[in-house]
């Protein structure tokens, strides 16, 4: 590239296009626009005008001080943050199993665990909504326990993907590390606290923080095993916009904008560091 | 890999506990589902499995195939859009510098991980009639009149009328248009996939031989491309047929496509049987949609080898 004119575009360089830049401009305001007009409206010191008309905190405030909303957003991390540690460990067993061993039905096996990530989420939703009213799923629990079915649901449908996340950091894995450390003389357990583990770590992060992305954004799902006193925060959301369209759902909105591009950016950073060649891990 | 047998203690220990969830709590319910859609209901809640067939040939009728031929339409007409956005998008970012490349990349990716909810509600929130949209449109609209007056053409002189605005949301464009912006990277990603792998010096010859950017593009990169284009038609194509919200939200009263019958089958209508068959009919033409591009994919590597 360097060795080429800087204003001589080469034939295969559609990035120097005028008209390519201009899609791909189009595009990125197509896809930022509404996300930033609703991320800056959330500070506008006014209810409804595209004027500016100062910057504020109010309608955070108004939102923090919204029981209700705060409410469903301590459920939202609750049901979160444990579907993300059964979610991890069964996902990461899975991905053991898968990598480590053959066996009669494996083909089919796979395809059962990769069901949770293509069926349609109505199709999960409506068969969860059925499967918590034949059992007779207990209703008016104490919390926690009356988040159970949702948190149930949630890792049905986020520990495959777990899965997908460790399996592919531990096709790096070098088998003879763990054959060596045997020969040394570390048993079974220890071999995989000393040295599988370690190895995974990256891939651990990157599906912990997946599994808790997927929960707390679940929308579908959550609407049809949530009761009226499970509120979760997107189900919250969901009602309060199809009320109207306030400052206030921008500002909560804003919120889980920003958890969720925190989580994704570790999220990515650790995939492509487990994207690094095998080996032992650091760190 | 070890056959299972070589140590079966290990083997048994990590394969229980993930089965006996996938089987109790995942598999057992869409079974449950699977059986419901050959019952009949009983009174309000109670739902006997007959083994009928009539919720089947219900799902078949004239009103319920058309809901299903209109879902197929939008997720058609999304899937179309998105290839025609996406294919400028990731051959841009193939032939970008190694530095803007993951930037590129990373920008594409983005918005889908923010909350589908929220960016369904930051549509509406831009598109609506009080939207932002009409708001800035409004707004560029007096202050061109106020300048106008200036010249003495003010007060609606030249304009002819005040600014009448648009009514963007709840209709069936702004459900395929809300289906677009959320799926575009689903695209995105399998054809850049494919066009990254590609062997340039193709194209390059191509040029060299005389043939121009555009039978280049047409006889050379998408023939090369075509399982990637398959690939992300048919990833792209897959949950468009199954979006619950965006019609929920965006749409009209006749803009409901399949999930938003069935969501109506379990909550409203009370009617478990029927939007069991249903959603087994949408699982069933997800599969089929899964099938086909295995076969596809399958092919074109056989071809390829």
């Amino acid at each position: 590239m360097s060795v080429r004119s800087k204003n001589l575009i080469g034939p295969l360089d559609y990035t120097r296009r005028t008209w390519m830049r201009l899609v791909l401009l189009g595009t990125f305001v197509f896809l930022y626009a509404p996300i930033v007009t609703l991320v800056a409206f959330s500070f506008n010191d006014s209810r409804r005008n595209i004027v500016w008309r100062g910057f504020t905190f109010k309608y955070y405030e108004k939102a923090w001080n919204n029981s209700s909303l705060v409410e469903a957003f301590t459920n939202s991390l609750t049901i979160a943050f444990l579907s993300t540690l059964i979610s991890v460990v069964l996902g990461t067993m899975t991905a053991i199993l898968l990598w480590r061993f053959r066996f009669p039905g494996k083909a089919g096996y796979e395809g059962a665990m990769s069901l949770p990530i293509v069926i349609p989420e109505i199709c999960m939703g409506v068969a969860m909504l059925a499967f918590f009213s034949r059992i007779g799923w207990p209703s008016g629990l104490p919390w926690p326990l009356n988040l159970g079915a949702i948190t149930i649901s949630h890792i049905s449908f986020s520990f495959p993907f777990v899965t997908v996340v460790v399996r592919a950091r531990l096709a790096s894995f070098n088998r003879e590390l763990e054959e060596a450390a045997k020969d040394l003389g570390a048993g079974e357990w220890q071999a995989f606290k000393d040295i599988l583990i370690p190895h995974m770590r990256p891939g651990l992060i990157a599906g912990t923080l997946l599994a808790f992305t997927l929960s707390l954004d679940d929308f579908v799902i959550t609407f049809f095993t949530s009761g009226p006193d499970t509120i979760t925060f997107p189900i919250k959301i969901y009602s309060m916009i199809r009320f109207s369209v306030t400052p206030e759902v921008n500002a909560a909105s804003a919120v889980l904008i920003a958890i969720t591009l925190v989580m994704t950016t570790f999220a990515l950073w650790f995939q492509s560091r487990s994207g690094d060649h095998g080996g032992v891990a650091h760190g | 890999m070890d056959y299972w047998r070589k140590s079966p203690k290990v083997f048994w220990s990590f394969g229980i506990p993930p089965t006996i969830w996938l089987f109790a709590l995942f598999l057992a319910p869409l079974f449950l589902v699977w059986g419901l859609s050959f019952g009949e209901k009983q009174g309000i809640i109670e739902v006997a499995i007959t083994g009928t067939l009539e919720n089947y040939s219900r799902a078949v009728q004239p009103l319920y195939l058309q809901i299903f031929l209109k879902s197929f339409w939008y997720a058609g007409l999304t899937t179309f859009f998105c290839l025609v956005i996406s294919f400028p998008i990731a051959l841009a970012i193939t032939s970008a510098s190694e530095r803007w490349k993951p930037i590129l990349l990373l920008l594409v990716i983005l918005p889908f991980w923010t909350n589908l909810l929220i960016r369904t509600y930051a549509l509406i929130a831009v598109l609506r009639t009080n939207g932002y949209l009409n708001d800035l449109l409004e707004l560029i609209w007096l202050s061109a009149d106020s300048g106008l007056r200036i010249l003495g053409l003010g007060d609606w002189n030249l304009f002819g009328e005040r600014f009448h605005r648009f009514e963007l949301l709840y209709n069936n464009f702004a459900v395929v248009y809300g289906l677009v912006y959320v799926h575009l990277p689903f695209m995105v990603l399998p054809l850049y996939a494919a066009l990254d792998r590609m062997d340039r010096s193709y194209i390059e010859a191509s040029l060299d031989l005389g043939a121009g950017q555009w039978r280049t593009f047409r006889s050379v990169i998408v023939p090369l491309a075509l399982p990637g284009i398959i690939s992300g038609v048919i990833i792209t194509f897959i949950p468009a047929l199954g979006s619950y919200l965006t019609p929920d939200l965006l749409g009209g009263t006749d803009s409901q496509m399949i999930a938003n019958v069935i969501e109506r089958q379990f909550k409203s209508a009370n009617d478990w049987p029927f939007g069991a068959a249903l959603s087994f009919l949408l699982m069933y033409l997800t599969f089929f949609a899964l099938a086909v591009r295995a076969l596809l994919t399958r092919h074109n590597e056989k071809g390829l080898a």
